[in-house]
């Protein structure tokens, strides 16, 4: 099969391709078309669609970012690794020749007449955490014998303290007797845990239990946020930041597209968070939003906001009448004394939503529980509480955590928990503790890990993703790119101190060695 | 003295414990008061019913008023979508009735055939796996972090093995979920506010109300009760609960599900070539929800990729909940075809897969283990027979209302019973029989328009509850 395009028709070809171990399909690509390929088992047939609905989309001079490594590369210099996987790229829009293809057309392969959704369009590439891991797959593949450490995607290592465990198994096994057996539980949450929530970080702050919602993780409830506010809401995030806000923020539509140049979108308030200012944003220059994503100690530059930087943001939204977003997940990795939860802050009740999970203080990654709060105090500007809205979200678009992580979550909640967390977050702090030194030790210039199980590490004048492949290639350590998070994050490294001892450890000893 | 000048307040919303509202918001003009009961005292109405609480109008005087004092307001504009949503959702206000009934009759010996909760206790074999596994999390070997958002690749292999074995559906088809409430509403992120959809009338809420939130259906249109911008599919008995497609207009997507929450119908093999033909011509997309395949009693399809062509117009979505009493414990799974393509050629599991990865983080590692041991040969033997328990009990029902000379429907292929009260208002109905007879049910009418004059009756309940219940019902109506 030939394809010929000529320059006229000035396409954009989008390149789909499947890899198998058997075959490996390539195509160049040129300017504005869709052309888009499926193989059968031993044919190719091909289709070729002048969409001008694309060409919205795509603006000039785009470049791909969603390769994946795992993936075959595209101009074929790899061998394919065995996952079957589909990949949308788009390349260069400059006009680079024709287009040619070996393989017997079939019929074209059916297409439903539904527009693709225009926001997810504009997102650049895989989430990020996804990302790394198929860069950690693929290196795996290429040195099969290599001891990969992981000190990139957040995940944490050890194991849960029994008392959490046992209630848990506990738990489930009554889930077989009659008298334990329980079937659909609130969706906010089981009362007794929102109250334990409530009671043990929230007293005295004027929160009540049935403002806690309980939820299967922090990162579900962002998305479920932004379906309450909807997509006419702006938003503004520190940069860098968690990419689950911007992620979340451009499926809802309320951004515009991705400008390459600045590798920011079009409608978001990007509020640079440097060493320079401290890790917080100068908000004398930074325009209103609605909604204010904020988080601290901070993923993934490790900063905590002090009473008086936080006081300063609950200010500034009280002003502008916007809502903070407080994310909270490292709060009892704090060293300093700084606030835990943005309700320490008079008037935040009125301004702020906050987030928080279990995740990081429980090992619950892979069990999956975490709560937002919301004050009864926080209205909407025709004075509609936001709790209501959040409660027929919680209520229409989900259906409670697992009652098996709820009663995990109680157990955490005990004296016995509480301190059982204290001892897993303090094996992290101890990690992080020895990866900083590590650092400071080759004179680099590091940030973070004293509030906040991540250490933020500075390359200046170097890519984040070279650094990360470097990092990678030359000793088996993953880590996560700075721009990952955002373009105040290009030049900057972040290593997370999750990882059993020796692991970070024997991490350590390879950086000392590379960087000596 | 007070002053004499007068104020109109509008009720906004109100929160309210067992017998008082705590508090109440109120606008006036432009501006916004809080009353908190703790203040105020008795001016928050006591024992008022929320209706009457939002027909109410305060009378302030601007005194009071100041010492009320003014309320910050974001200036954050509500979500235009959500005061689209005519009501709470249906099933927690149907846990508010059965509340308000119980603070009448403290007394009284509720049964619950309403919301459909199951309540037989998880099989062992599958309970015992996941306590075990809890368990494991404490040991550096059985600790498990972060899983594939996607899902456990063995479960994803067993979901796709289990039930689509016959119609080679791939395990990287199969997204793990904590259950398919979730999933309706990541498939509505993906596919955006743009699409118009199709729902059967009447539907399971779900559907319809997740529509209105990511802002697909339009107003809210009171005289019709429907809306705008959604395409409702009669399903009556006069149609064999399959709707006339020949007089359906063309929507991107067609929410369908079978067997048929709330009416019991499963949609027969011609039936679902019809629709996957009619989504064919039209270049929709079906959302084919399959929660209750597993009570399917005939030759009814168990997946809609039974039906030839089926993948290149449908994702499916199905759950645990009710074929081994996950209710509580939480597990799902969609199913998005590779062949399934957007209008311009791009692949719809590539944009799932990128929700599942943002607004997601997988469903719980124990649940999953949970789904694995009930995939066993052992484990779907357990659960099935906890099917056929709930099938018995649906059995029970229909011979009830039948015996009654109520013309009931359903119950053979789902544990949802629908029965006809021709000529009434089925929350009339549903309030009849629980003052008089105890009894939860779920008015047809919360299922759409087309539910009027029919009454959901769940099988899910201990044996003895299912009994007492058609006793009771016949004492009522006979």
């Amino acid at each position: 099969m030939i394809i010929e395009s000529t320059p006229q028709l000035g396409l954009v070809a989008t390149l789909q391709y499947f890899c198998t171990t058997a075959t490996i399909q390539l195509l160049i690509l040129s300017a504005f078309s869709w052309v888009q390929f499926k193989s059968a088992t031993t044919s190719l047939s091909l289709s070729l669609q002048r969409d001008s609905s694309e060409m919205s989309v795509i603006p000039n001079n785009h470049v791909a970012t969603s390769i994946s490594s795992s993936s075959c590369t595209f101009l074929g210099q790899h061998k394919l690794s065995t996952t079957i996987r589909t990949k949308n790229v788009w390349l260069p829009a400059k006009y680079t020749g024709i287009c040619k293809c070996v393989a017997t057309p079939e019929q074209t392969a059916y297409t439903t007449k539904v527009s693709r959704n225009f926001n997810i369009g504009k997102l650049q590439a895989g989430y990020l955490f996804p990302e790394v891991a198929r860069r950690k797959t693929a290196h795996l593949l290429k040195y099969p014998d290599a001891q990969v450490i992981s000190l990139g995607i957040g995940d944490t290592t050890e194991p849960i303290p029994e008392v959490i465990t046992s209630a848990m198994a506990k738990k489930a096994y009554a889930l077989s007797t009659r008298e334990g057996y329980s079937g659909y539980g609130a969706e906010q949450g089981e009362k007794p845990l929102r109250a334990a929530i409530c009671s043990e970080y929230y007293a005295n702050l004027g929160i009540e239990a049935d403002d806690v919602f309980v939820s299967d993780g922090a990162k579900c409830d962002i998305s479920r946020l932004q379906v309450v506010f909807g997509s006419n809401v702006t938003i503004a995030v520190q940069d860098p930041s968690y990419p689950a806000y911007v992620d979340s923020s451009v499926i809802m539509g309320q951004t515009g597209q991705y400008q390459k140049d600045v590798e920011k979108f079009s409608n978001i308030e990007y509020m640079r968070c440097t060493p320079e200012n401290g890790f917080f944003p100068d908000l004398s220059t930074v325009s209103r939003t609605d909604i204010i994503f904020f988080c601290s100690p901070n993923n993934p530059t490790g900063a905590a906001a002090s009473r008086e930087q936080l006081t300063q943001l609950v200010q500034f939204a009280k002003k502008n009448g916007s809502i903070i977003v407080y994310d909270s997940a490292y709060a009892m990795y704090m060293s300093d004394d700084y606030p835990k939860s943005i309700f320490e802050i008079p008037g935040a009740k009125e301004v702020a939503i906050e987030t928080a999970s279990f995740s990081k203080y429980a090992g619950f990654t892979g069990v999956r529980l975490g709560w937002t709060v919301i004050p009864k105090d926080l209205l909407f500007s025709d004075g509609f509480p936001v709790a209501k809205d959040f409660n027929r979200i919680v209520c229409t678009c989900f259906n409670g955590a697992s009652n098996i992580s709820q009663a995990g979550g109680l157990a955490c909640l005990t004296p016995e928990g509480l301190e059982a967390m204290q001892e897993v977050i303090g094996f992290y702090k101890e990690n992080t503790k020895i990866i900083m030194e590590t650092f400071i030790s080759l004179g680099f210039k590091v940030y973070g890990g004293k509030n906040a199980p991540y250490v933020w590490i500075h390359f200046p004048g170097q890519s984040s993703w070279d650094v990360f492949s470097e990092i990678l290639e030359k000793t088996h350590v993953v880590t996560t790119p700075g721009s990952g998070f955002g373009p105040g994050g290009e030049g900057f490294v972040r290593v997370s101190a999750f990882g059993h001892r020796e692991n970070v450890v024997e991490a350590c000893r390879r950086f000392k060695q590379l960087y000596k | 003295m007070a002053s004499s000048t007068q104020c109109q307040i509008n009720v906004l919303s109100s929160e309210r414990s067992v017998e008082k509202f705590n508090r109440i918001t109120l606008r006036q003009t432009d501006k916004v008061y809080v009353l908190d009961h703790k203040k105020v005292g008795n001016r928050c109405c006591l024992n008022t019913t929320k209706d009457k609480l939002y027909e109410s109008i305060y009378h302030f005087s601007n005194a009071e008023l100041l010492e009320i004092s003014e309320h910050h307001r974001t200036k954050v504009a509500r979500n235009v979508n959500l005061e689209r949503l005519q009501k709470n959702y249906l099933f927690p206000e149907i846990s508010a009735r059965e509340l308000e009934h119980l603070e009448k009759y403290p007394n009284a010996k509720i049964i619950s055939l309403g919301i459909g909760d199951t309540t037989q206790p998880i099989p062992d074999i599958v309970a015992h796996t996941m306590s075990d596994f809890a368990r494991d999390l404490s040991t550096r070997k059985g600790y498990r972090g972060y899983g594939a958002e996607q899902g456990n690749k063995e479960l994803r292999k067993a979901v796709a093995d289990t039930f689509y074995g016959d119609v080679t559906v791939k395990d990287t088809e199969v997204f793990i979920s904590d259950g398919s409430q979730c999933d309706i509403s990541r498939l509505q992120l993906l596919l955006g506010s743009e699409v118009s959809i199709a729902v059967q009338d009447p539907n399971f809420p779900a559907y319809m109300d997740s529509s209105v939130i990511i802002g697909q259906s339009g107003e809210f249109q009171d005289n019709m009760s429907k809306y705008k911008n959604v395409e409702y599919m009669t399903c009556r008995p006069e149609n064999n609960f399959f709707p006339d497609l020949s007089t359906a207009s063309r929507t991107d997507i067609i929410f369908f599900c079978s067997p048929n929450n709330p009416t019991g119908h499963a949609a027969t093999y011609k039936q679902l070539q019809q629709l996957v033909e009619f989504a064919k011509k039209n270049g929709s997309i079906i959302v084919y929800d399959s929660a209750y395949a597993a009570y399917i009693t005939d030759e009814s399809p168990r997946s809609i990729y039974e039906i030839p062509g089926a993948k290149e117009v449908a994702i499916e979505i199905s759950s645990f909940s009710k074929i081994a009493g996950f209710t509580g414990v939480r597990l799902g799974w969609t199913v998005v075809p590779e062949e399934l393509l957007y209008s311009n050629g791009f692949p719809v599991i590539h944009d799932f897969n990128r929700i599942v990865c943002t607004c997601f983080n997988g469903a719980s590692s124990i649940a999953q283990a949970g789904g694995l041991a009930c995939l066993s040969p052992d484990g779907l033997k357990a659960i099935y027979s906890v099917v056929d328990y709930y099938k018995e009990n649906a059995n029970v029902l229909l011979n009830t209302f039948a015996s009654m000379g109520l013309k009931a429907y359903g119950g053979v292929n789902a544990p949802y019973v629908w029965v006809h009260f021709p000529g009434s208002r089925s929350w009339d109905v549903f309030a009849e029989i629980l003052e008089k007879a105890n009894i939860i049910t779920v008015p047809g009418s919360g299922f759409g328009p087309g539910g009027e004059e029919y009454i959901r009756v769940t099988a899910f309940g201990h044996r003895e509850s299912i009994l007492e219940a058609s006793a009771r019902l016949k004492r009522l109506y006979c």
